[in-house]
């Protein structure tokens, strides 16, 4: 008798995958024997929008890119444009970056190991690590004044000092975590259920995930050591030496399962921690921007010609931003974005193929998937599945609204 | 049928869904607190009942509609007939002399039934792999539960709830026996969260594999009828257990000398209290304190550890008798 094949869509909108993304799986009971991962569907044309203005707008723009860790983008953005507009940012600047950007770290990562326990059915643990995540929340606020976009990077700098008493709160944060990863470590990585379930799920071997090509957290969990920290050192991480973790120099070997990326996640918090300590003991002392007055920089800006690019190690993965200025114009020329996901997303193919259903979630997961970090980009098609080419849109959306107006009795 | 039985059965089924509600309710609120959230006050559940009975009810259009509708009104009645077959403290049940655990164990198997095969007539991809899930979770869970009942059958040489309710097993079994009962309860305790189909059993609902599972297709009163028939099934498996394992009266305990009123309302008070604990020790304690097994992993759970101590509790009570 031939099996029953089912087709199981999981997105654009479905409990485990709350963002625009469709993965079609096709079942035979709980096996998965085809699947299709379908990309684009949503667009915010956010590199086009950051073209049209100038540089410390677009800078602003960029931290819009991703909801969640929202320095990723800011910090690539700032040494692609330094980079390619010849200014340094003085040596407090760029401890106080680094800061910054492990402490998102801590916050995405805590969030991640949530959100993996919630899609495996483990709420209470979902609770408590968002619990703990708080903590770094409110660091970040007492620091930089919001929760998210924290709207402290500048080109050539920062906008605020790290002062002596808002280091002390950084480091009683440190202590809290210290005691709060080890419990992590009990309750995910030796608690048996947990284990039961990501052991050998999503496994990703160290030759394919150099074929896929993916990066971050998931690349290390497979044990490919690479870490942009490591591998071009910007900033304060130049003077720490970063070495990437991998789980081969934690328990021996590396499997590249949903466990590993667990593992990998779990260290890369204490990491971080180790990091801030470091910059707050060697704290240099000097300005904060090495041209403070927007106007002068704008100016610079717009005498300035050149190309660079911006990495930085976010939490999902390498963040790359392609900078290219000139033409007397104060904005980025060229602006382009590279986000994690965008590798990441690629080992959901393969991933899925054999797996079970109750793998999904889990797998959809581990990426750690952000799609508003990866579209921007748009497809229009007409209802004869024509694309429609971007001055047709345009006279289409003029005769759209003059049509409204004329219907609502609205004068130009 | 007396004019006292007719009353009860009549009265039964509404306190059984207002009890049922309100045990919900405060397993939401006490598993809120687990986690250290407030949670929904304890009424939430009556809010939701009321809500989902004005809400459009949707029949998909490539459900098989009158199957599809029919299985919400089974389920509930399923559970409601379950009410009365469980003596509620001291009263007797009213429909003791119609049947016995077979039948108990008929209706829980019932309402999962139900469930599977209105999720398989709802023509839903969800549904089907959440009714297929649930048709294997049943499967591995019922040889367990058959165990027990038959353990309390091979003790009492009925399969009557009453004259099991009367006596208190710890007073029929001797030491042999009483190890075997106590390992019996352990294997309930274990079954239950997947008879209500709760976390770490709740595979058949998956909200995050599969959107709900078997009641992703439901709406508005379906989805009423299923909700009551969740909340009653947990009410009356946390008093199932209460009645076969702990059917001491508070008198019996005290010695007190309580007679007419007092003594009804006492011991009642007395039964929802353990029930209760129970349900908090059964189904809260462990579905804020597990994360959702994989189907094959479960069914591995009841085959092979939970039937083993079911087994070897129902060896030791037949050698203890």
């Amino acid at each position: 008798m031939a099996k029953t094949q089912y087709y199981v869509p999981v997105g654009p909108i479905h409990p485990a995958l709350k963002e625009p993304i469709r993965v079609e799986a096709k079942v035979e009971g709980e096996r998965i024997v085809d699947v299709d991962v379908k990309r684009g569907f949503a667009h915010r044309g956010i590199e086009y929008m950051g073209m049209k203005r100038n540089a410390i707008q677009t800078l602003y723009l960029s931290e819009r890119i991703c909801g969640i860790c929202s320095i990723s983008h800011p910090y690539a953005f700032v040494i692609g444009s330094e980079k390619a507009l010849g200014i340094e940012a003085p040596p407090r600047a760029q401890y106080i970056r680094t800061i910054i950007a492990e402490l998102e770290r801590i916050h995405s990562h805590l969030l991640w190991l949530g959100v993996v326990a919630h899609e495996m059915g483990f709420d209470s643990l979902l609770f408590w690590t968002w619990k703990g995540r708080e903590k770094v929340l409110d660091i970040l606020e007492l620091l930089t004044g919001n929760r998210i976009n924290y709207s402290v990077f500048m080109i050539g700098g920062v906008r605020r000092d790290i002062k002596e008493s808002q280091a002390k709160a950084v480091r009683d944060m440190i202590n809290y975590y210290r005691i709060f990863t080890e419990e992590m470590k009990d309750v995910f990585l030796a608690d048996p259920v947990y284990k039961a379930r990501t052991r050998g799920v999503a496994q990703l071997s160290k030759d394919m995930a150099k074929k896929l090509n993916v990066c971050g957290p998931v690349a290390r969990a497979a044990g490919l050591r690479m870490d942009v920290r490591q591998d071009t050192p910007y900033d304060a991480y130049a003077d720490i030496g970063v070495r990437a973790v991998v789980p081969q120099d934690i328990v021996g070997e590396a499997r590249g399962d949903a466990y590993d990326i667990t593992l990998v996640r779990i260290y890369e918090i204490e990491q971080s921690l180790d990091i801030i300590e470091f910059c707050l003991d060697n704290m240099p002392e000097g300005k904060l921007m090495a041209i403070p007055n927007y106007v002068a920089l704008l100016a610079k800006i717009r005498r300035s010609e050149g190309e660079g690019i911006g990495m930085h190690e976010a939490p999902r993965g390498e963040v790359v931003h392609y900078f290219k200025y000139g033409n007397k114009r104060d904005g980025p020329l060229v602006w382009k974005v590279v986000a994690p996901s965008y590798n990441n997303i690629n080992t959901w193919g393969s991933l899925l193929l054999g797996a079970e259903v109750a793998d999904i979630p889990i797998v959809v997961a581990y990426i750690d998937p952000c799609m508003c970090c990866n579209d921007r980009l748009a497809v229009v098609r007409d209802e004869n599945g024509r694309l429609i080419d971007p001055a047709t849109l345009h006279r289409k959306a003029v005769e759209k609204t003059r049509k409204l107006r004329a219907e609502l009795g609205v004068r130009e | 049928m007396t004019p006292e039985t007719l009353l009860y059965a009549l009265t039964f089924p509404i306190l059984g869904v207002f009890l049922g509600l309100v045990y919900k309710g405060v397993d939401r609120r006490v598993s809120a607190r687990l986690t250290s959230r407030i949670g929904p006050p304890i009424r939430q559940p009556f809010w939701d009942v009321g809500k989902l009975l004005l809400k459009e009810t949707v029949v998909p259009k490539n459900a098989i509609a009158w199957i599809f509708n029919a299985m919400p009104i089974v389920s509930f009645a399923a559970s409601m007939t379950l009410l009365l077959y469980i003596p509620f403290g001291v009263l007797k049940a009213p429909l003791e002399g119609y049947g016995d655990l077979v039948v108990i164990l008929y209706l829980l198997t019932l309402q999962s039934l139900a469930m599977a095969i209105g999720g398989f007539a709802s023509g839903s991809p969800f549904s089907s792999v959440g009714a297929q899930r649930e048709m294997v979770l049943m499967m591995s869970y019922e040889m367990p539960l058959a165990t027990v009942i038959v353990g309390f059958a091979v003790l009492y040489k009925s399969f009557s709830l009453t004259t099991i309710a009367s006596t208190p097993v710890w007073g029929v079994a001797g030491p042999l026996a009483a190890m075997g009962v106590l390992l019996l309860f352990v294997a309930l305790l274990v079954v239950t969260p997947a008879e209500l189909a709760k976390l770490p059993f709740d595979i058949a609902e998956a909200e995050t594999e599969i959107c709900e599972g078997m009641l992703a297709e439901y709406s508005g009163r379906n989805l009423a009828l299923f909700y009551l028939s969740d909340a009653v099934r947990g009410f009356a498996m946390a008093a199932l257990e209460v009645v076969l394992f702990f059917p001491f009266t508070l008198t019996s305990i005290f010695n007190l000398n309580l007679t007419g009123t007092p003594y009804y309302v006492v011991e009642a008070l007395w039964f929802l209290f353990k029930v209760m604990v129970i349900y908090l020790l059964a189904i809260t304690l462990v579905r804020t304190s597990f994360a959702r097994f994989r189907i094959e992993q479960a069914s591995r759970i009841f085959w092979v550890y939970v039937n083993i101590i079911a087994l070897v509790g129902l060896a030791l009570v037949w050698l203890g008798v």
